[in-house]
């Protein structure tokens, strides 16, 4: 069993998504392949991968868009299709170009509200929550796409639900808009909402999610705690900065390591503890400046993780067969 | 976690929010005024045109409708009680034939025989029984009034009897002149207690494809006997109503005759004795053609129903709108009763306005309009409301299906428009235009007939001249048909495929 998918902990402890085996092909290609796991309340889940890996298609899937071939995803227990008054359940966001342009951005969510037996009072506080209040009169055909994606989370909090799941809300987002976004992402959990957040790029979601699932090739390849993941592509390893970086690494070799260098004076160390590697150094009298644990950045773990399902499509797509 | 699996508590919000969906795009709403503003300015126009100066005036019958009362007849008075029997010799009809030439014909509507009148005046109430050539012995009366005699002898002399005893009038016809067949006892509207008795011979215009030839028709009798309050005066030919609207007159160079040839007598004779239709009385307007706005009017509502649900696909919106409401079928209903009453209030507002002010315009400017009694007026008025609803249905049914604005308007135009149009040009076949209108959601416009075909009048009963072979509620059905049909389609795709 891969490392990085979770462990069953038991059942949730409020309301969350789990998915669970979802299979579905478009035409030839297979959307999703067996794609499993599960958001919890109260942390922002981060749901990344790269383009093509089936984020959209999971997040259609919990929604009741598309039907899938096998599998089941459930709300709380419960498939979306069958939840009463839904918007209240979960708050969703696909597409922030999903609106009428001749409707103010106020009337279109005064339909949504009206759909959920909300009225406009409620409305009226989540425009407020976006920040769009001065310009909830216009049409919403003349906003930009940061302001669509307001107005897009407008909707999703709209019923006030326990989940939120937004797909790609970055997009298209300034940079206060950005920051805007994490703080309103961190404050939703903080309030013990399930959150749910797709991006294809992690530098989106690293500083945002505390749990993080890697899509890849229709399937989730991680799910995992970021602390966890970062654990796990550090794999041990020792950095070692030295001035004589071939005795030691010569040493190390010996010892049982194995051993990389960047060409300079740092080399990376596997297979030894940082505790042998300093005890090894000072009785064979290396100089060394540092010796530390290594530290894999995110954006190295998700590489790492979905590489294999970059290279499998550039090479399908390049071989005929 | 709440979960509900049906839909009773959960239709109310969804009917709302579509609701607030639909007033809440300036266009669609503008559109749908439009429409109903078109309905009316249509109306106007068509009232302002107004009708011929100085002409004549339409003959109105006992019954209150347009009337043909231009004959032949050779008459004294009777009062009280009396009768009058006579044997038809001969019937013969000639129809034009080029430039001022005639030759022989059969017009089946013919008319030869016997006639009790109010008065020579055009509309006045009457019974007659006449030998005709393709229809055997008829009594009529008061002009929409038919009853079949013996259907032979076609053998001339046919004999014939008009009685009458009170408000009762009794007809008889006979081969020999002895033995005698009661055809029928009516009693006419308003006969009066001297009447104006005698022969009569009446011709109407031949029905040739989509256009009519006057016809000239002679008889001869003989046998003529009277008895009871005759007045002693000698036999008087006249021709009744030479000038009127629905009399064309005789075609050169005929003309009216009576003579009397020693106990033959012989009259010559052009135009019926008959209920008005569309193609005799041309001039009249009819509340369909005041109503002629409800054209347009139906573009700007299938447009609007096709937009409604088109531009969510467009846009993406249906996935909104089905995570607000997962329930396909529900949402898509919603859709059509929203847009359903939109367009019927946008028709019932177009046909009561227009229709009230448009036949209000045209009567005030001359120009005879067909009656419309109330019942009927409402049922073209409802009608219209709910041709507009049903057709605006069909849109959102074809949008839903096809998905991409374009397609579906293209598709509703081609179902809807095109009969329409079919119907609309005279030199469509009548035959084409009749199953246009039995078949196709064009046969809709049925409701909006106000003309009454009569099987006793040959005339170009078809759809162009308002005259549609579907009753007006059948015709309606069969577009509210294919509206179900269709949001049934909708309904099964829209579940069945990934939104």
């Amino acid at each position: 069993m891969n490392p990085l998918m979770r462990r069953e902990r038991g059942p949730l402890s409020g309301p969350g998504i789990v998915v669970a085996g979802l299979r579905k092909r478009y035409g030839s290609a297979q959307a999703l392949d067996g794609m499993s796991f599960s958001v919890r309340p109260g942390v922002v889940t981060g749901f990344v991968g790269p383009n093509g890996a089936g984020k959209s298609t999971t997040m259609r899937a919990i929604l009741g868009l598309s039907a899938v071939e096998a599998g089941t995803a459930l709300i709380g227990g419960t498939p979306y299709r069958r939840l009463r008054r839904p918007l209240t359940h979960v708050g969703s966001l696909l597409d922030a170009g999903a609106l009428h342009p001749g409707r103010s951005a106020r009337d279109h969510l005064l339909w949504l509200a009206h759909s959920q037996g909300l009225g406009a009072r409620r409305v009226d506080a989540v425009i407020g929550q976006v920040g769009l209040a001065s310009v909830a009169g216009r049409k919403a055909g003349g906003f930009s796409l940061g302001m669509r994606q307001r107005l897009g989370i407008a909707a999703a909090l709209l019923g006030d639900p326990p989940i939120v799941m937004l797909d790609e809300p970055f997009n298209g987002m300034d940079p206060e808009g950005i920051i805007w976004m994490r703080g309103l992402l961190r404050g939703l959990a903080g309030q013990g909402r399930a959150v749910l957040v797709s991006s294809h790029l992690m530098s989106e979601v690293q500083d945002t999610a505390g749990h993080l699932v890697v899509a890849g090739r229709g399937r989730a390849v991680a799910d995992a705690s970021v602390a966890e993941l970062v654990a796990s592509a550090s794999g041990g390893r020792v950095v070692l900065r030295t001035t004589a970086a071939a005795r030691a690494m010569g040493l190390l070799a010996r010892a049982g390591a194995t051993v990389a260098s960047d060409g300079g004076e740092s080399v990376t160390v596997a297979g030894l503890s940082a505790e042998r590697v300093v005890a090894l150094l000072n009785t064979n009298a290396v100089p060394f400046s540092e010796v530390s644990a290594h530290r894999a950045s995110l954006e190295e773990v998700y590489l790492e993780l979905t590489r294999e399902a970059v290279e499998y499509r550039a090479a399908t797509s390049e071989v005929p067969r | 976690m709440i979960a509900s699996r049906s839909g009773r508590d959960g239709f109310l919000p969804v009917l709302r929010a579509e609701w607030t969906k639909f007033r809440t795009v300036r266009g669609w709403v503008a559109a749908m005024s439009a429409a109903a503003l078109m309905m009316v300015l249509v109306a106007l126009l068509a009232g302002m045109s107004g009708g011929p100066r100085n002409g004549s005036p339409v003959p109105i019958g006992p019954g209150g409708e347009a009337v043909t009362d231009s004959f032949y007849l050779a008459h004294r008075t009777l009062s009280g009680d009396g009768g009058i029997t006579v044997a038809v010799a001969s019937l013969e009809t000639v129809l034009p034939s080029g430039p001022g030439g005639m030759e022989p014909g059969v017009v089946p509507w013919a008319k030869a025989g016997i006639i009790f009148k109010r008065s020579t005046d055009q509309g006045s109430s009457y019974v007659a029984i006449m030998v005709t050539p393709g229809h055997g012995v008829r009594m009529q009366y008061d002009y929409t009034g038919d009853i079949a005699g013996p259907a032979s002898p076609t053998a001339a002399p046919r004999w014939l009897r008009l009685e009458r005893s009170g408000d009762a009038v009794t007809g008889y016809a006979s081969a020999d002149g002895t033995r005698w067949t009661e055809v029928a006892t009516v009693r006419p509207r308003d006969l009066g207690g001297t009447v104006h008795g005698g022969l009569f011979v009446a011709s109407p215009a031949s029905v040739d494809g989509p256009g009519t030839l006057p016809s000239v028709s002679t008889a001869d009798f003989t046998g003529l006997g009277v008895h009871g309050g005759w007045s002693a005066a000698d036999w008087t030919g006249t021709q009744i109503g030479p000038d009127s609207p629905t009399f064309a007159g005789y075609p050169p160079p005929a003309s009216g005759a009576f003579t009397d040839d020693g106990g033959r007598l012989t009259l010559t004779g052009s135009g019926d004795i008959a209920p008005a239709t569309r193609e005799i009385l041309a001039t009249g307007g009819t509340l369909r053609d005041i109503l002629t706005g409800t054209f347009p009017a139906l573009v700007a509502v299938m447009v609007v129903g096709t937009l409604f649900i088109t531009t969510e696909y467009r846009q993406n919106l249906i996935h909104v709108t089905l995570t607000a409401d997962p329930g396909r079928g529900r949402t898509l209903a919603a859709k059509a009763i929203v847009l359903a009453v939109a367009a019927f209030a946008t028709g019932l507002t177009g046909a009561l306005a227009g229709g009230l002010l448009g036949t209000w315009l045209a009567e005030a400017g001359g120009v005879y309009v067909f009656p419309v009694p109330l019942s009927a007026a409402l049922r073209v008025a409802l009608g219209t409301a709910a041709l507009l609803a049903a057709a605006s249905v069909l849109a959102l049914a074809a949008g839903a299906i096809l998905r991409r604005g374009a397609a579906a308007v293209t598709a509703v135009f081609a179902v809807v428009v095109l009969p329409y149009l079919l119907i609309a040009v005279p030199f469509t076949p009548s035959a084409v235009s009749n199953a246009v209108a039995r078949m196709t959601p064009g046969a809709a416009f049925a409701v909006q007939q106000t003309l009454t075909p009569y099987d006793q009048v040959d005339s170009v009963y078809t759809p162009y001249t308002g005259y549609y072979p579907l009753e007006p509620w059948a015709g309606l059905a069969v577009l509210a048909v294919y509206a179900a049909a269709g949001l049934t389609a909708a309904a099964v795709l829209l579940r069945r495929r990934d939104a």
